[in-house]
């Protein structure tokens, strides 16, 4: 069975139908949007967290393959390892694993978030459709290029050169983030310490 | 030669993967060993000594009874989860080694056209490492990043108020020595200018260990990784007097040998990459001098006993300080290691702008 499958994937890449990469892509492409969509169904939060992981990972396969290694780590040690961490430990802190019936009073949300799904998929299309559709598989780079232009090295010259403005006011933006995460939480002092738990007894 | 077509490169790395992960897998089952037999040298025990002479059978033995074991599931549980954990643990442990050099690039010739004629070798020249990539840092990192789930998934679907506490903790304390983990291995990222490990090895070559001008970036590697991995003083995740034994208490048989083994497994991996980034990795003497082949038995035999020293002060550790509690170990990770990676980097930063190339 499998060794039908293989040839026939051979004659389908010797025929010049589908390049090794397509075939891939499209092999990724059903994973990515079938673990969206499963994270969207699961009724489990800690499951539908670890769809969005899986999702995840398959983005980041996606930049190695359009020659972006560095986005890829970072698409997975920033989104995998760091923010989805934080999201299953709340999940889990707050034994929040069940979702409830949705409230009545966010009931009239659901046509809308459809109605604005739908255009966002109108304007995506629109934008392929008008620069007159898209190639089976992307144009190959110039080779010289293509091996440098994801390189740490280049993105670290680029980020601190063309685009250091938005790069400074990016880190200020998440500076301004984490200073009001500490402002929000510090009022826990009128809660009991361990010190003052302790003196009670 | 070098390895060029796809096939040849895919047909290497396969080659040098199934080494990779059988090797790890004989050196989970020896470190158990040699962390039973040293334990028990520091306490003035004997230790395992039964089975084969001086004990070298007893991984085997342990392996087989962990197999016959009966296998137990929460009624609880979420099935799924609970039995999908321990390869989520493991499987993180096995590939973070992949972009670590071993040892200098050998020579491998291979007869091709076998019983034709005009048969002949071919010889490639095979890098010693099963991928060489220009982010092998960050590959690190975002790996030891991901390896976090397993156990978080193994305490929440036990269903089991201590596992699901082991979880919580282990997630905590993951996140917070994660960061300064990243920050320690930027020093010698910046003093070498590169990512790839190859690479930083190359340059330890040409100059000299990192751990010369990295000492601090060393030791809250070092510190950092003990708290990644969870072993003592950090174990905190499977605290017994606390918590019976975290996030595997409601695990057996071969499951629980799963999570054993990714333990042990990232000791070595944790221990194999500080040899890489500050310990001159595969480097010594009589490198340059000896023949091809036997300059990468060398480096591996140089790889191995550095490695196999780090290995063993961890053990050593262990035998030696209490755990911490766990407000002491978030304070220390925050505000001692945190504060102190962040000023290494500025400095190596700073050094390495004023001083450039001198500082090699």
């Amino acid at each position: 069975m499998s060794k039908v499958i293989l040839s026939s994937l051979q004659l389908v890449i010797a025929s010049g139908f589908m390049t090794l990469e397509l075939i891939i892509f499209l092999a990724l492409a059903v994973i990515a949007v079938a673990a969206a969509i499963a994270m969207l169904a699961s009724s489990n939060a800690i499951y539908s967290a670890l769809f969005l992981v899986l999702n995840f990972a398959v983005v980041s396969v996606f930049y190695l393959i359009l020659n972006a290694p560095f986005i890829a780590m970072v698409q997975v040690t920033v989104y995998a390892g760091a923010i989805m961490v934080l999201f299953i430990f709340v999940i889990m802190l707050l034994g929040a694993e069940r979702l409830r019936r949705p409230d009545s009073r966010l009931a009239w949300q659901q046509p809308l978030a459809i109605g604005l799904g739908l255009a966002l998929l109108g304007v995506a299309v629109f934008g392929l459709l008008s620069r007159g559709g898209v190639a089976a598989s992307p144009q190959p780079l110039n080779p010289e290029v293509a091996l440098t232009f994801g390189s740490p090295r280049e993105i670290g010259r680029q980020l601190f050169t063309g685009y250091l403005f938005p790069f400074e006011v990016t880190s200020i933006l998440l500076l301004v983030a984490m200073v009001g995460a500490i402002v929000l939480t510090k009022d826990e002092k009128k809660r009991p310490t361990l010190k003052s738990q302790t003196s009670k007894k | 030669m070098e390895l060029q077509t796809f096939a040849e490169v895919a047909i290497a790395a396969a080659v040098k993967s199934v080494i990779l992960v059988a090797v790890l897998l004989t050196s989970f089952a020896y470190m158990t060993l040699l962390e039973r037999k040293v334990m028990a040298f520091l306490q003035v025990r004997l230790g395992p000594n039964r089975v084969g002479p001086g004990g070298f059978f007893q991984p085997v033995a342990d392996g087989l009874k962990l197999f016959f074991k009966e296998e137990l599931i929460p009624a609880e549980a979420d099935r799924i989860m609970f039995v999908l954990a321990p390869a989520i643990t493991v499987i993180p442990a096995l590939i973070i080694l992949a972009v670590v050099p071993f040892g200098p690039p050998l020579n491998v010739c291979i007869p091709t056209a076998i019983g034709q004629p005009d048969w002949k070798w071919v010889c490639y020249n095979v890098p010693l490492a099963v991928a060489d990539l220009n982010v092998g840092m960050l590959y690190i990192l975002s790996v030891a990043s991901i390896a976090v789930y397993g156990i978080v998934l193994a305490g929440w679907s036990s269903a089991n108020k201590y596992a699901t506490m082991g979880g919580i903790r282990s997630t905590a304390q993951m996140v917070s020595y994660e960061i300064a983990l990243g920050l320690s291995v930027v020093g010698p990222t910046l003093m070498v200018g590169s990512l790839s490990l190859r690479e930083i090895t190359q340059w330890q070559a040409d100059h000299y260990w990192l751990v010369l001008t990295q000492p601090i970036g060393a030791i809250i590697y070092f510190l950092a990784t003990l708290a990644e991995v969870n072993r003592a003083p950090f174990d905190m995740p499977e605290a017994e007097q606390e918590l019976t034994a975290g996030y595997h208490t409601e695990y057996s048989g071969m499951k629980f040998a799963l999570f054993f083994m990714a333990e042990y497994i990232k000791m070595v991996a944790v221990s194999a990459v500080g040899v890489t980034l500050f310990f001159g990795g595969y480097l010594g003497p009589f490198l340059d001098v000896v023949p091809n082949w036997m300059a990468a038995i060398l480096g591996l035999l140089y790889f191995f006993i550095k490695t196999f020293v780090l290995l063993v002060v961890m053990i050593w550790i262990r035998g030696t300080l209490p755990r911490f509690r766990y407000d002491q170990l978030m304070r220390f990770g925050w505000k001692v290691m945190l504060p102190l990676a962040l000023a290494n980097v500025a400095v190596t930063a700073v050094a390495v702008v004023l001083f450039g190339g001198r500082l090699g």
